[in-house]
């Protein structure tokens, strides 16, 4: 900032002269000196126990500083060069991070082997195991997909028809009331047992978790609609049908969506479970799989991968409520 | 015989062991293309009389009849403009229309057709230029705008209108009730108007029903309002049978109906 005034001074007092990096992007080339101090750590730094991949994690931050480097010196034009300035600080804070984490562990070993591996030993995990990573990820999707669609689906049937229905209410409310809380999980035993194939058993836990939140926030959305849209609606004639799906399910929308996301944060926890539990397959069997081999950097390696895909999740879910509640804009924020 | 005729209802609420009379032999008889306002306290019920005729709210004894025929559900031959609330926020101005214009008119009228006459009918309101807005982004007089077009799209025997320039200002309020005053002599719909404003009452009306206080409002005086029409309102400022009506209806209202409760 105040950079930024001393050189508009220094502008405005010799007219005429232009300062030759005003125009770069600062922030930039700060980045790309951390990564490039990060790469030439990794080769130049000899290891405490010799490792391999350290030349293919040097050249990856190499890369990061040459983005960073190109963004500075053309100053980020542009909307990829606006979203690039965005992420500037976290660039720098990622690549302090990355350097420390090389030097306690392969340059130094003050983390204790085999618990903390270095960065290159994800490396070596990602460019190695790969196909079983990917194979892992999508087990665990489709898993997810089928559990979370049909426990949404079913959270949906069952919040609008205690909703709507008196009499649906009085009979699913007490059930509800006595199996939502129960952490889903529990009935893994047996729901294991019941279930002809372990695979269905899971997709059967998936969608118990993730009804719940689902059902629950629909009901609440369809009972607290305004009752004037209703009257709206029914001095255009409208029929029952009518009422349900073009004014109670469009108005119960934005409860709906959080019962969506809370479905949601819960299926992921119970998949992992299941996969851990039952399914010989997918991340979470990863997860157990590498621990029960002491591969520790296959288990951050795919922990990172499991991050990245459910954030992934939770934003398209966002993306598509932003879309289907734009009407919203302006009134409700969260 | 009327167009629509209102015929001897009494509504009464019943809440635990209270019984609340709210209306008391309501009889009104209603021709076509007449404009009808019924002016009164508020409380008075005659909300509750508005949403009896839309069949919103069913009558405890007594019943409504348009064109012969008893009607005590409701239906898309009495279109009702709401005081506020009056569209559905997720849908934008176009669709709000569309959405009484495709349930009246889906089996009878083509895609195209339909576009048009919604955009017929919000040109008709001046909101044709708002169509792709949602409620939330237009002001309240717009909004009533919208709400009054739907209301026309729909080609009601009787269009309802429940205070529908109660929340707005002044100045947005006299301009949507000459547009009111235009559709009516364009269109020459049969209309029936709640309101608590003695002066929109007069220039707009053909008849102003009085009502007395509540519980158990009745009908205290109906007054035709012998105006020539088209109406203009500067004009009228002036005029004896304006001031005469006026006056006639404010001594109803503040003199032999004073609201008690209201001090």
């Amino acid at each position: 900032m105040s950079g930024a005034g001393i050189a508009f001074e220094r502008e405005g007092a010799t007219s005429g002269f232009r300062w030759p990096f005003a125009s770069w992007w600062g922030t930039g080339l700060v980045g790309a000196a951390v990564w490039l101090g990060v790469a030439a750590v990794t080769v130049l730094w000899r290891e405490v126990i010799p490792l391999p991949y350290g030349d293919v994690f040097a050249w990856i931050c190499a890369g990061v500083a040459a983005v960073l480097l190109v963004g500075a010196v053309t100053g980020a034009p542009g909307p990829i060069g606006q979203r690039l300035r965005n992420a500037g600080p976290w660039a720098i804070a990622l690549g302090l991070f990355l350097g420390l984490w090389e030097i306690v562990t392969a340059k130094t070993g003050r983390l204790p082997l085999p618990f903390f591996p270095s960065p290159q030993a994800l490396v070596e995990v990602y460019v190695d195991d790969w196909p079983r990573l990917l194979d892992s990820l999508a087990a665990s999707g489709w898993l997810l997909v089928r559990g979370f669609a049909f426990g949404a689906l079913a959270g949906f049937s069952i919040g609008l028809a205690m909703g709507w229905w008196r009499r649906a209410g009085y009979w699913i409310h007490p059930v509800l009331r006595l199996i939502g809380p129960v952490p889903a999980t529990a009935w893994l035993p047996i729901i294991f047992f019941v279930f002809p194939t372990s695979a269905s058993a899971s997709v059967f836990v998936i969608a118990l978790a993730s009804a719940f939140p689902v059902a629950v926030l629909t009901w609440s959305g369809i009972a607290s609609v305004n009752r004037d849209y209703y009257d709206i609606a029914r001095t255009l004639g409208a029929s029952e049908r009518f009422l349900i799906l073009k004014v109670a399910v469009p108005a119960a929308l934005p409860h709906l969506f959080v019962g969506l996301f809370m479905g949601l944060g819960s299926s992921f926890a119970v998949l992992v479970v299941a996969e851990m539990l039952g399914v010989k397959s997918g991340l979470g069997w990863y997860l157990s799989w590498a621990q029960g081999w002491g591969a520790y950097a296959n288990l951050y390696a795919a922990l990172l991968v499991m991050a990245l895909a459910c954030s992934t999740l939770i934003t398209v879910l966002f993306r598509a409520r932003d879309r289907l509640l734009s009407w919203q804009k302006g009134m409700v924020r969260w | 015989m009327g167009y629509l005729k209102i015929d001897h209802v009494d509504k009464r609420f019943q809440r635990g062991a209270a019984t609340t009379e709210v209306l008391k032999d309501i009889s009104l008889v209603i021709d076509k293309g007449e404009f009808v306002s019924i002016i009164g306290h508020s409380g008075c019920g005659k909300s509750t009389l508005l949403n009896i005729v839309a069949g919103l709210t069913p009558a405890t004894t007594g019943g409504i009849l348009l064109e012969g025929k008893e009607v005590n559900a409701p239906g898309p031959d009495r279109a009702v403009v709401f005081q506020n609330h009056s569209l559905l926020p997720w849908l934008t101005v176009y669709d709000n229309v569309a959405l009484a214009v495709n349930k009246v008119f889906g089996g009878v009228k083509s895609r195209a057709e339909r576009h048009d006459w919604i955009m017929h009918n919000l040109d008709l309101v001046q909101m044709g230029h708002a169509k792709d807005k949602r409620p939330a982004e237009i002001s309240g007089g717009m909004k009533q705008r919208v709400g009054i077009a739907r209301g026309l799209a729909m080609e009601p025997k009787i269009l309802l209108l429940d205070e529908p320039f109660g929340a707005l200002d002044a100045l947005t309020r006299a301009h949507l009730q000459d547009s009111v005053m235009q559709i009516h002599a364009a269109l020459g719909n049969t209309m029936i108007m709640i309101t608590h404003d003695v002066d929109e009452a007069v220039l707009l009306s053909d008849r102003i029903v009085m009502m007395t206080n509540g519980p158990s409002a009745r009908i205290g005086e109906v007054l035709d309002v012998h105006l020539a029409r088209p109406r203009k309102r500067l004009e009228l400022v002036t005029d004896r049978t304006y001031i005469a009506a006026r006056e006639a209806v404010l001594k109803f209202l503040y003199e032999r109906h004073r609201f008690v409760e209201a001090a």
